[in-house]
């Protein structure tokens, strides 16, 4: 079944928080578009290591938060998200886009950021785990796999949620057989399918109401 | 309450330990059941549940240090090889790199029972360590390892348990590639089958699976002077400890081990890792922290799997159903170092059989070596045993069911002890009333059309009780919240939050007071290794005596302080009152304070287990499923699990935790599997892309049903473990659905379309 078909009711990233989060995400989001937060330069920590000629300026928003960051043409999305701006809460667990381990949105669509070069987020806006949290407080997305522990020993969890929150952007109401399509590409070894399906389905009925 | 050390004898995993277990002069009085307590038995949201939603939990995979240097490890391309010459000097010159470990530049240090070192010119098999690369950068570690130069001198290699046997096989050790058969006689299987008016053999196989936990092995280690810290994903922090201390030759006070969380392991992080030892080489001569992580590669060929299995049964049985004689005669492949491939013990224990007879092997060959994997043995073991069992049924006319409750074990057939709690017959009738077993094939295959269903059952049985030693510290502050300290592991299976819920129950404070602290060889007293479904039955006493005792002296001190009898005290949610004047009374934080200790310590142990019972888990698995015989492929719709594991502590985790299992056992029916390749020794499939797991598209509903209650012949808590229970009768469910739907039995793991398809038009 195409997702396609079934996602009449199509809801704007910026519905979807205000909705779900009242005043919880509204606040960080609030930040997050301001225009004048200042601008956080990051250089790679090996320059002894990397040719100049080899580093490129690139310019994107993480969080919300304004990056300039200078990367080689490999630096991989992930490898600047956990080694340079230090958001560790992105994993990487296949390395090879094969498990969503490092699922991170991109422009509101949830991505691979192991198979997404860094320079190809030139001008985007990526959202992380992090990126969720409105200072210590849980998104209700998150607050859901919690509630339904759709989680066992955690290390999949954050690429899962973000996954589901790409999903909920585009389809604040899916079915069950929805979810598991849109999260197929997330592995859990520990296998906790049945409840993360639960924690997308009750978040999205949180939302509805 | 003092308390003497005392030697005691039980079974444990089949063999008759003897452990040194502290005891209370007098017993403990057992925990109060689930319906008068306020946490334990709840559906409790676990208390780590915010860490690992935020991203705010630090895996070691996480750790950074102040100037960590990176690493990568070069492994053997060969299946066979010896190292003529390794060369790192044009490695060694590329910007970054800090060191380069080798067999050349590093003393041997043992490993693997003394077959190979740390580092070792001879390799036994593709992925074998060849040299440690340490560098400034991740990517410049990988570099260098692709720049040093190593020539081989390849050898005759041998990558399956069936070649391997042979007479003209390479060999891997100069006494042969076969270890010691395991085996075992009950009885006289031989005259036993006489007796039989039925009897069957048939040969069952299963495939290698690999335990792919998402975080890699790693370990960040840092050095301050002759203290080395290693924050490690295991499943064992004191085994890593004394691991990394032999291994290193220095005192375990110089060894801290360190694991808050970790991504899983499965049984593949139950002892100290090479990778360690390396990184601990490597920073020692850098003087800097070092970080090893292994990739999905090395994960699939280097650091352990479930061996696979060739496994022939033969049953013999009455007409009227009485099992009079089985065997089991069994090999399978242990990759190139000491391991097991056994899987007798299901046919051993689970029904009624005065006549065994058993021979298993475990066979070297050129692959990675093979380590406990969730139920070692018992999920093949199950598999195969089952498949017979209902062939058995069908010959003699009976009811798959009826004729597992002919044979129903009322005591422990080798010891001839009691079961200290066996509620199987309740988890076949709950089980069977669940998934509708009246809607079964009452001749298999019989389904109208293309597209079949069937309906089977597998019976569990596993070990699980827990065992002593394992101590819980519990301190309590002057505002009355509460610490756990305990050195086991909390491996995804929600022991935080477990311990917290036992501590909060017996104290009567709210859950939320309740900090767990786990997995910190240098701050918590012992607790049991994350295997084997040790952990919450071995943790869970300890902190039970452990809020007891610091209860009793919270009494105590109640007494002296209200000026009465301790016997006149009477305690309620942080409150202690004198019985006969209501008006003479003080809270917790008050007690606590005037005791004046600031923070109130006590230590539990957990108890021996009962000589004089035996004690297994046990379960019934009903599996419901779709063959589409056109394509082969099989679905699983339904799955319907009873379990007997004792007390539930946490209903929310046990649930996840059945579920869980379930699912990797539907992927190691269905999916999972290794393949090597002959010509060149080596795995085909070593990406996920290949190796196929389950994911969440082929997730069944699944129904968990609980048949039991706290089982205080055990301990005073009452628990049994459950993370391997929930995989083990899995795959033998589906497989007798499979033979419910299409009539033809699959003999062989994975049931695979290619494999359904063969059965049914050969």
């Amino acid at each position: 079944m195409s997702e396609e078909n079934t996602n009449k009711k199509k809801i704007s990233r910026r519905r979807f928080i205000t909705k779900t989060g009242a005043g919880i995400v509204g606040s960080y989001f609030l930040a997050s578009s301001l225009k004048n937060v200042s601008a956080k330069t990051v250089t790679p920590t090996q320059p002894l290591w990397v040719d100049e000629k080899r580093l490129f300026t690139l310019h994107l928003k993480v969080n919300g938060q304004k990056v300039r960051a200078r990367v080689t043409p490999e630096t991989t999305l992930v490898d600047l998200l956990r080694n340079e701006l230090n958001l560790k809460g992105t994993k990487v667990i296949c390395g090879r886009g094969e498990c969503g381990g490092c699922t991170v949105l991109l422009d509101d669509k949830a991505v691979y950021s192991c198979h997404t070069l860094a320079l190809d987020a030139e001008g985007k806006e990526v959202t992380t785990i992090e990126g969720l949290l409105d200072g210590e407080k849980l998104h209700p997305l998150q607050e859901a796999f919690v509630e339904e522990d759709g989680l066992q020993c955690g290390f999949c969890t954050p690429g899962q949620i973000m996954a589901a929150y790409g999903l909920l952007l585009r389809n604040p109401n899916p079915n069950a057989e929805q979810i598991k399509y849109n999260m197929a590409g997330n592995i859990c070894r520990c296998s906790a399918y049945p409840k993360i399906v639960k924690s997308v389905q009750t978040a999205a009925k949180n939302f509805n109401n | 309450m003092p308390r003497k050390i005392k030697k005691v004898e039980y079974d444990l995993y089949g063999k008759k330990i003897t452990a040194m277990a502290e005891v209370p002069e007098e017993e403990l009085k057992p925990l109060a059941k689930n319906e008068k307590l306020k946490y334990v038995g709840k559906d409790i949201s676990r208390i780590d549940g915010y860490d690992k939603v935020s991203g705010t939990a630090t895996f070691a995979f996480d750790k950074e240090m102040p100037r960590m240097a990176y690493s990568k490890i070069l492994r053997s391309p060969h299946p066979h090889a010896e190292i003529k010459t390794i060369n790192t000097k044009k490695a060694e010159k590329l910007a970054g790199v800090l060191k380069i470990l080798t067999h050349e530049n590093t003393e041997q240090i043992s490993w693997y029972d003394g077959t190979t070192y740390v580092f070792d010119k001879h390799l036994r098999h593709e992925g074998d360590d060849i040299a440690f690369i340490v560098a400034e950068t991740e990517e410049i570690a990988n570099r260098a390892a692709k720049m040093i130069e190593v020539q081989y001198k390849q050898l005759p290699y041998v990558v399956t348990a069936e070649e391997a046997m042979k007479d003209d096989a390479p060999k891997l050790y100069d006494d042969g590639n076969v270890r010691e058969p395991y085996e075992f006689t009950r009885g006289d299987f031989n005259a036993g089958l006489k007796e039989a008016d039925e009897t069957l053999k048939e040969t069952f196989t299963t495939q290698v699976e690999i335990h792919n936990p998402t975080e890699p092995h790693c370990s960040v280690v840092n050095w301050d002077g002759d203290d080395l810290t290693i924050w490690d994903s295991t499943q064992t922090v004191f085994g890593v400890r004394s691991g990394i201390a032999g291994a290193l030759g220095i005192k375990e006070n110089k060894v801290r081990i360190i694991k808050k969380y970790m991504g899983g392991g499965f049984g593949s992080k139950l002892e100290a890792g090479k990778y360690s030892v390396m990184a601990a080489l490597a920073s020692k001569e850098l003087g800097r922290p070092v970080r090893v992580a292994l990739d999905r590669k090395e994960m699939q060929l280097a650091v352990g799997n479930r061996p696979d299995s060739n496994q022939t049964i033969k049953i013999g049985a009455k007409k009227d159903g009485t099992i009079t004689a089985m065997s089991h005669e069994a090999f399978g492949a242990i990759g190139a170092h000491p391991s097991g491939a056994s899987c007798f013990w299901p046919l051993r224990q689970i029904y009624k059989c005065p006549n065994i007879f058993v021979n298993n092997k475990s066979v070297y060959i050129n692959a990675g070596r093979a380590r406990a994997f969730r139920a070692p043995g018992h999920v093949q073991g199950t598999f195969a045993l089952e498949g017979i069992i209902d062939d058995m049924a069908e010959k003699l006319g009976m009811d798959p069911i009826d004729f597992r409750m002919k044979n129903y074990a009322e005591k422990d057939q080798d010891s001839g002890l009691p079961y200290s709690s066996k509620r199987l017959k309740e988890a076949y009738k709950q089980g069977a009333e669940k998934i509708g077993w009246n809607r079964r094939n009452k001749k298999a295959g019989s389904t109208e059309g293309p597209v079949k269903k069937g309906i089977g059952v597998a019976t569990q049985i596993w070990w699980g009780a827990g065992t002593p030693p394992t101590r819980a510290t519990l301190k309590l502050n002057t505002d009355g919240s509460a610490r756990v300290l305990c050195g086991t592991q909390d491996i995804g299976g929600g022991t935080y939050t477990i311990l917290a819920q036992v501590a909060a129950d017996v104290l009567e404070i709210p859950l939320k007071n309740v900090e767990v602290f786990l997995g910190d060889t240098a701050n918590h007293p012992y607790g049991v290794t994350s295997g084997g479904s040790l952990t919450a039955p071995s943790a869970t006493p300890a902190v039970y005596d452990a809020a007891l005792q610091m209860k009793d002296k919270l009494i105590s001190g109640a007494a002296a302080f209200l000026d009465i009898p301790e016997e006149q005290v009477s305690y309620k949610e942080g409150v202690f009152t004198d019985k006969n004047d209501s008006s003479n009374k003080a809270d917790l934080p008050k007690i606590v304070d005037e005791i004046g200790e600031n923070v109130m310590v006590t230590t539990g142990a957990r108890g021996p287990n009962p000589d004089d019972y035996y004690i297994n888990s046990f379960g019934a698995q009903f599996a419901e499923v779709e063959v589409d015989t056109m394509t082969g492929k099989v679905k699983v719709l339904r799955v319907v699990a009873a379990h007997d594991i004792g007390r539930v502590i946490n209903s929310k985790t046990l649930t996840n935790q059945l579920e869980g299992g379930i699912m990797q056992g539907l992927g190691y029916a269905l999916m999972e599997q290794r393949i090597m390749d002959k010509p060149t020794g080596k795995m085909v499939n070593v990406s996920w892309h290949d190796y196929k797991m389950a994911t969440v598209m082929d997730t069944p509903q699944i129904d968990s049903i609980v048949v039991s209650d706290a089982d205080y012949k055990i301990s005073p808590v009452g628990a049994k473990g459950v993370g391997e229970p929930a995989m083990i009768p899995t795959p033998g469910a589906i497989g007798n659905a499979v033979y419910n739907a299409i009539g033809v039995r699959i003999k062989s793991l994975p049931i695979t379309p290619d494999k359904v398809l063969d059965a049914l038009y050969g």
